[in-house]
This record gives C-alpha cells, structure tokens and sequence, in this order.
C-alpha cells in the first residue's frame, strides 16, 4: 500500500514537472545571450515565441525573420551590424521588435541597408528601440497595419549621399506613426504610395534634407508633430486628402527651405499649424482645394509664396504676425481666396466695431514682387526709398496683382493658444 | 585740448537743443514701447525712424551750432591754442551730445521695458550715424562760409545717402539682374553708411527673410570675423574721412 503510494506520489511529481515544463514551452521564451546566434535561435523557435535579449553586444547581420515573433530587448541590447548590409529583414505577421539598440548597418545604395527592413508584413509593432548611425533606419515595404511607436532614430552623415532615410514606407497602408524623434538622416519620414496612415507627435530635426517627404501618399493624416531645421523642411507632392493638423515647422532657413512645399497636392486640409522663422513659410505650386485655417505664421521670410498655378485655395482665419513679407505671386492671376485673416501689417479701421476692418487689405507689397524677380534687391528692404514705393503702390496698385486682397481682415489676432 | 573740450562740453549740453533731442528721442521711444506688443517690432520702429530723421538732425544740427559758434571759434583761434584743438573740441562736443542723447533717450525706456540684441545694434548703429553725419555737416560748414549754403550741403548729403543713393543701387540691380550681384551689392553697400546701419540691423531682424539667396552670402559675409571686421573698418572710415578732410581744410582756412 505504502510502496504504491510512494510510486503514485512519483508519478504525480512527475506528471507536475511535466506540465510545468509543457507550459514553459507553450510560451516559447528563449532567452538570448551575448555571443549567442540570432539566427541561429530565430530558426529553432516556433511560431509565437518571445525572443528575451540579455543586455550587451550581439553581432547581428541579415538576421531573416519570416515567422511570428516577439524580440525584446533588456535594458537595449546592441544589435551590431558591423558595416555589412542590413540588421534585420522581417517577411511575417504579427512580428514584435521592442527595446533593441541598433547600430552600424551597412552604408550602401545599391540594397538600401537598414536597421529592419520589413517586407510583406502585417500587424508589426516596432516600438522603444533606439537607431544609431545606421543608414537607412526603418524600410518598410509593401506592409500594413504597421505601428511604429516611440523609436529614437539618429545618425550623424555630415553629407546627403552618406545617409538614407529615418523613417521610410514604400507602397504600405493603415500605418500609424508615433513619437519617434528622427535626427540627422537624408529624409526624416519619406512615404510613397502609403495611405491610410496617421503620423502623430513624431519630432523630426535636423535632416539633410527633408523632415517630411511623400509623394502619391493619399488620405493620411499628420497631427502634432515637430519638423525643426531640417534642409529643405517637409515637402509633399502628388497627393490628394491630406490632413495636416496642429504640427510645427521651425527654422527651416535657406535658400531653398520652406515650412512646407506643396506641390501639386489637392483637396486637403492644414489647420492649426504653426509656421515659425522659415525662410519660406508655405510654397504652393499647382495645388489645388486646400483649405488653410488657423494657422500661425509668425517671423518667416515669406509666409506665403503662392504661385499662380494653384487655384480654388481657401485661406481663412490664419494670423499672420512679423513675417518680412506675407505673400508673394508669381503672376497676375489669383484663383484663391483669402478671408477674415488677421495681418499685422494691417492700417485700415474699423468703424462699425465689427472687429473686421473697413478697408480690404492687400497683403502683397510691391517689393516682395521685386524681390521675387531679383533676389538680390532684398538689401535695400526697409530703406527709406522702398518704404516710400510701398506706399505709393499702397494708393495707387500698378504692379501687384489686384485680386489678391482680403476683403474682411481681421482688427485683432485670433487667439489659438500657441 | 580737454579745457576746451570741457567748456565746450558745457555750452551745449545746456543748450535748450539738447534736452529737447533727448526729450523728443525718450518720447519717440517711450510711446512705440507702450503701442508695439513686443521687442521686434519696437527695434523695427524704432530703426524706420533712426535710419531717416538721426542723420538728419545730425547734419543740421551740427552745422548750425558751428555757425552760432563761430565767433566764439574766432576768439578761442586768436589764443595761443592749437588750430587743431578748436576744431577737435568742438566736433566731439557735438558727436559726445548727439551720442549721449541717443543713449539716454533710446537707451532709458530699453532700460525700463526690456531690450534684444537688435536694440543694443541700433543704440550702436545710432551712435555711428551721429558721428558720421555731424561729420558731414562740419566739413559742409568749413567749405564755405555761408551758413545757409552749408546746411544745404549737409541736406543734401543726407538726401543723397538716405534716398538717392538706394535709388541708384536699385536701379543698378535691376539693370544687372542678369548677373550675380552679390559682391557688387556688398561693395556697393560698403560706400553709403545709412545702408551699413540699416544692414547691420536687417541681420537682427530680418534674419529669415535674408537667408534665402543673396541674403545668406551677406549673413555669412556679416558673421565671419573678416566681414565683421571690414564693416566695422568702413563704419570707421566713413566717421573718421570726413571729419580728417574738415580738419585739414579748417586748419588752413582764413577767417
């Protein structure tokens, strides 16, 4: 009786420690040492498994992923991949890269060597992980349903060529991308052919050349975020139903840096934005249906430059504060309209007390049209004798185009919080 | 040399010219602080008003209080003093008064509500002018001993450097558009010391607008030690030529 008690009590025991170790198994989690093979542990793993890195260095080149996964990383292990080609490339669902550092990819053109590249992917979560010096960061392409969350991406090219882009997606959808702070890159966010997607607080600075860069990009959203002294700023072209909400473009300065170049981008909204100390706040061409409301531009060169192949654009209710000059045209005909904008270089009056000024105002001066001819006239600005044909050209308008004029210019600035 | 320089010194500052200058500058001032909402737009009021009327009242100014010391001038020449310290005495009394207001006058209300960068450039820039034009205006004086025909001299130099000349430089650019203008419009610049104050101020305040194309050659221009110091080198030029060439010519003038 005793013995078979004994016996079932080890057979229990037994049965426990076989459970237990099924259930270890079930939740697949490998824990990863320095020295030890990526590859090597990513194809022993199954489906579903969490890869755990221990803190140090990894030797990581081309590790290949084409199964569901979870790497995370303790404390941000250091991916090295030692100047040869890309780190990770991704082909896979469900694939979750958390707290990893990369750093040293390859520096090429020719395969456009990343950190992670990801392919054919869906429902992919890249979040916290810290780039540096790699050449491209994060390259997707051909993805969806991506989200790219809070990654800190930094390289330190001191020329364009040597660097690709921070954040780049190729022909992806309902993407979202968030807090990222990309510094230091060729583009600091380059999208072509993505829709669908949201980019939200991201905090782009210092890019060689644009902080944002799309093109054929449809129906994404831009909300809250940061592009300061990056080249050329953020420029978008060929896309329709873009919003663009609440974000800020500083100290884009040069002689081709604008706040935002807009280039054939139609039926689309910017709202709430703030320009501040761009040498080029806005530059339109062949843009088309944008309604530009609330916006702030405040100590830019040119708030606005606006060509005279846009057409149907609505400027409303933006304040326009210390610009140099508010806008300037390329031509003689304006299919836009501007209304109820606040100008601070308004002198008109307001009798009624309606808080909109009698008198319409034009908000172009005939020296921002010289200027625009010959760049070089900018010297004389503010002297007396320019002074004097500007108010002259204020009287008697001879050479700025007569339709561009705000009927209802606002007597105070709108108060937007910023 | 200073005991002149010194009663000088007290003639005109308690001359009524002077306290009403300051007045008129302190109020100017005080009334863009109470109107504008913030510094940029006060130094850039207050720099539409420096570059036009402090040349001016430099240059009349200075040509009437040589003429209504003239005799005082004739009596100090028939002293055994030096030509040359007669002269000097009374053109620094004038630049330290012209000077002196603008500080006090501009400087006060910065003092009160605040000042940038821009404002301290334009006390500066406003302290150059003063010299410069009050060195116009004694050189117009000893060329001739017409009261009435020196302040025309010195209206018209301040005419030609606040408004002609620009208009020349305006309608050399637009002759040359074709051309790169850049070192031309430098150089250019260089010859008229109203735009070397206006640009000097244009670097504070504009500093956006101006780094675009010719812009940016002329903010690198003027932010290199080398741009600095060939400025600062014309600046002392035009302040110190003019008032060498009255020197030599009243030291041999016959009264």
């Amino acid at each position: 009786m005793l013995k078979l008690r004994k016996a079932m009590n080890r057979i229990f025991s037994f049965i426990l420690i076989l459970c237990l170790y099924a259930i270890h198994a079930e939740a697949g989690k490998v824990i990863l040492k320095p020295g030890q093979s990526i590859q090597a542990a990513v194809d022993r793993s199954a489906a579903g498994d969490t890869l755990i890195f221990s803190p140090g260095i990894y030797q990581a080149s081309a590790v290949t992923i084409r199964k569901p996964l979870s790497l995370i990383g303790n404390n941000h292990p250091v991916m090295d991949g030692e100047n040869k080609g890309n780190i990770f490339l991704v082909a896979s669902e469900n694939v979750l890269i958390r707290g990893l550092k990369f750093i040293r990819t390859g520096k090429s053109n020719m395969d456009d060597s990343a950190a992670i590249k990801f392919f054919d992917s869906k429902n992919c979560v890249i979040e916290n992980n810290i780039l540096v010096d790699t050449f491209f960061g994060l390259h997707f392409s051909n993805s969806s349903n991506l989200t790219i969350r809070n990654n800190k991406v930094n390289a330190s090219a001191s020329r364009e060529f040597e660097v690709g882009n921070g954040i780049h997606l190729w022909k992806c959808k309902d993407s979202l991308i968030e807090k990222n702070e990309v510094s230091g890159h060729r583009d600091g966010i380059y999208l072509e052919f993505v829709t669908n997607t949201l980019a939200k607080e991201n905090f782009i600075q210092g890019n060689m050349r644009y902080g944002l860069h799309f093109m054929f990009a449809h129906n994404n959203t831009y909300l809250k975020n940061t592009f300061k002294r990056n080249g050329a700023g953020v420029a978008v072209m060929y896309t329709k139903n873009v919003t663009m909400q609440e974000n800020r473009f500083e100290e884009n300065w040069g002689s081709s840096a604008y706040g935002i170049l807009l280039k054939d981008i139609s039926d689309s909204k910017v709202i709430g934005n703030v320009f501040l100390k761009n040498t080029v706040g806005i530059y339109m061409e062949g843009s088309s249906r944008i309604d530009f409301k609330e916006n702030t531009f405040k100590e830019n060169g040119w708030a606005l430059k606006l060509m005279a192949s846009c057409d149907q654009n609505l400027f409303q209710a933006n304040n326009f504060t210390r610009n140099t000059f508010d806008i300037s045209t390329n031509g003689n005909l304006v299919l836009n309209q501007l209304n109820e904008n606040y100008w601070d270089k308004y002198e008109g009056y307001d009798l009624n007390r309606d808080r909109i000024g009698d008198v319409p105002f034009r908000p172009i001066n005939l020296y921002s049209v010289i200027v625009e001819k010959i760049p070089a006239s900018v010297m004389l600005w503010r002297s007396f004798l320019v002074t004097l044909l500007d108010r002259m050209e204020k009287i008697l308008p001879t050479m700025t185009p007569d339709e561009m004029i705000d009927h209802s210019p606002k007597m105070r600035p709108y108060d937007f919080g910023t | 040399m200073f005991k002149l320089l010194k009663y000088a010194l007290y003639d005109i500052l308690k001359s009524r010219f002077a306290i009403i200058y300051t007045v008129f500058l302190a109020l100017v001032a005080i009334s863009i602080y109470q109107v504008s909402d913030d510094l940029s737009k006060v130094s850039l009021s207050l720099m539409n008003i420096m570059i036009l009327f402090i040349p001016l009242i430099s240059a009349v100014f200075a040509t009437t209080h040589f003429y209504n010391n003239l005799e005082f001038i004739e009596l100090m020449l028939a002293q055994p003093v030096k030509r040359i310290h007669v002269f000097l005495s009374q053109l620094l009394a004038v630049v330290i008064m012209l000077s002196l207001s603008i500080l006090l006058g501009f400087g006060l209300p910065m003092l009160l509500w605040g000042a940038d960068s821009s404002l301290i450039t334009l006390l500066v820039v406003g302290v150059v002018l003063s010299s410069v034009f009050a060195g116009f205006a004694f050189l117009a004086s000893v060329l001739t001993r017409d009261k009435a025909k020196a302040i025309g001299i010195s209206l018209a130099l301040w005419i030609y450097f606040s408004l002609v000349y620009d208009g020349l430089v305006l309608y050399i650019i637009y002759s040359f558009a074709d051309y790169p203008l850049e070192k031309a419009t430098l150089a250019l610049v260089m010859l008229n010391p109203v735009d070397l104050g206006r640009i000097l101020m244009l670097m504070q305040l504009d500093i956006s607008a101006l780094m675009g194309y010719t812009g940016a050659f002329f903010q690198q221009f003027f932010s290199s030690g080398s741009g600095i110091f060939i400025a600062t080198f014309a600046l002392l030029i035009w302040m110190l030529v003019p008032n060498y060439l009255a020197t030599r010519i009243f030291r041999k003038r016959d009264f």
